[in-house]
């Protein structure tokens, strides 16, 4: 195709939303709409997922042993925990290194007090295992294995926010798949029925064109540019409106939920658009390129 | 240039629209075809434009067998053909210029060439002063000169001309029928179907005449009879 008629057909394509602006306002509307709360989900379901994965990685499995374990036994079982795939690190924490962690948290500003225990260490027998998972949801496993070997006393864990967070996740990505199959549908509908209208009010034209030699494709460019031009301004819009909001809401957030400021981090706008813009952009002409080949197939057989 | 061999076109079970016609028409040539309503006449258009298939027989039209021409091959064969109707068919939102160059780019031409292409022809109509206008602000005959222009922008091989004085009135119509003898005579091959009879017995042409789908005459510098 020659560059004068890609530059034609847009013009046309334009043309034809101008032609019935309303049905196109419409088309843009949903898409916008579709678009935006794709955008909304994806933002809120990245976060979690990088809130998660850094509560993850700071979450641990303390595994004290047994009183007559000795350095041995305890290596033993290091290495058998390294051995299991779902474990990224095992730290070794010695009694005295607990004691020191234990002393700085809870004798803060009265070191005196705690200089008392110095040659009599109250966590004696203290020493442990920080064991770190990939994946928080194997964790229970993991701890029932650990539980059954040799020489363990107890296994310590907190997962509760981790887990009970991508809970919550999984259900708001579940309910936000059904919402925008739906408004896919919706938005293709629509586009449909403005590309039929727009097929209508041109029929004349489209009957001349055949008649002088019109190829299907040059007859067809029009309604393809013009499914893709309303869904590339269907998804730009909210973008640019999501753009705005981010930064606001996540401002919003922390300065509203102050306590939060230290466990959560939320990820950078770049870092969100990052992904969301091309497949956003994507997505958008892709519902208008399908509402247009769907509506062409069906009114346009030329 | 167009052949017809034993070409039937029935649409239902009823007398044919075109039954069995042979017909040969060379190049140069000017022709009338006429006849009553009913006669067979927008068939036969039709189906030297392919929009419809013949039931029977062959046909050929600027060297290419119209029978065996895939959906694909359409295209490019009508753009050897130029075509204007009684109704004028101008797009009611473009200009002049722009109904001209219409035909021109559908067939993909560059800028340039319709820039030089479209005066030309609107000048061999007579309508170059008028390249800013709308259909609506035409008369009839200028919108069949626009139609004309349109059709032969592309310089086809062949004009084919379904009732193109139709609506208009006598004295416009002899002018029409003399732009199309002026292009005849540059080459192009015209077909024209009508029966304005007053028009057919004064331009001296070859006359086909069609009753109930067949071939009652043919003559050189024939006559519109009454059937």
């Amino acid at each position: 195709m020659r560059v004068s008629t890609i530059g034609y057909s847009t013009k046309q394509g334009f043309k034809n939303i101008g032609r019935n602006w309303m049905f196109s306002l419409a088309s843009i509307a949903t898409i916008g709409a579709c678009i935006f709360l794709f955008g909304l989900i994806f933002s809120i379901v990245v976060n979690f997922q990088y809130i998660v994965k850094n509560m993850e990685e700071s979450v641990s499995i303390t595994v004290l042993f047994e009183k007559d374990t000795d350095q041995a036994g305890i290596d033993a079982i290091g290495e058998q925990i390294r051995a299991r795939s779902e474990v990224t690190n095992v730290e070794y924490v010695s009694a005295e290194q607990a004691w020191e962690k234990f002393r700085d948290i809870y004798f803060e500003g009265s070191e005196e007090a705690a200089e008392g225990f110095k040659n009599d260490n109250p966590l004696a027998n203290s020493s442990s295992y920080a064991v770190y998972v990939k994946n928080i949801e194997n964790q229970d496993e993991l701890v029932k294995y650990i539980e059954s070997l040799d020489g363990v006393r107890a296994v310590n864990q907190s997962k509760t926010a981790a887990t009970t967070f991508k809970g919550f996740n999984s259900l708001i990505a579940y309910i936000s798949v059904a919402i925008i199959l739906i408004l896919l549908f919706v938005a293709v509908f629509l586009i449909s029925n403005t590309i039929s209208m727009g097929i209508t009010i041109r029929k004349e034209e489209i009957g001349i064109m055949k008649l002088i030699g019109a190829t299907n494709g040059f007859v067809r460019a029009p309604f393809i540019i013009e499914g893709l031009l309303i869904g590339l301004t269907g998804s730009v819009i909210p973008l640019v409106a999501l753009y705005l909001m981010y930064n606001n809401v996540v401002k919003y957030i922390l300065s509203k939920f102050t306590m939060l400021t230290d466990i959560i981090r939320f990820m950078n706008v770049n870092q969100v658009f990052e992904i969301l813009l091309p497949v956003s952009l994507v997505l958008g002409m892709g519902i208008g390129f399908a509402g247009s080949i769907v509506t062409i197939r069906k009114h346009l057989k030329v | 240039m167009i052949t017809l061999n034993g070409v039937s076109k029935s649409y239902g079970k009823g007398q044919p629209a075109i039954s069995n016609m042979d017909l040969q028409i060379d190049k140069g040539e000017f022709v009338f075809v006429v006849g009553s309503s009913g006669s067979g006449k927008s068939t036969l258009i039709k189906l030297l434009l392919k929009e419809l298939d013949p039931t029977e027989g062959t046909i050929r039209v600027n060297d290419q067998t119209l029978n065996s021409l895939r959906r694909s091959q359409i295209a490019k064969f009508r753009r050897g053909v130029g075509v204007v109707f009684q109704d004028f068919r101008l797009l009611k939102d473009r200009n002049v210029y722009e109904n001209v160059a219409f035909a021109q780019r559908v067939i993909e031409r560059p800028n340039r060439v319709i820039k030089k292409r479209v005066p030309e022809v609107l000048t061999t109509v007579g309508l170059a002063e008028k390249y800013k206008s709308l259909p609506r602000e035409l008369s009839g005959g200028e919108q069949q000169r626009v139609a004309l222009a349109r059709a032969l922008v592309n310089r086809p091989n062949i004009l084919l001309a379904d009732e193109p004085t139709g609506n208009l009135d006598p004295k416009i119509s002899f002018e029409i029928m003399k732009l199309l003898e002026e292009i005849n005579e540059r080459g192009t091959t015209v077909l024209v179907v009508t029966h304005n009879r007053e028009i057919v017995n004064a331009m001296k042409k070859r006359v086909i005449t069609l009753k109930k789908g067949v071939i009652v005459s043919d003559e050189q510098e024939g006559e519109y009879h009454e059937s």
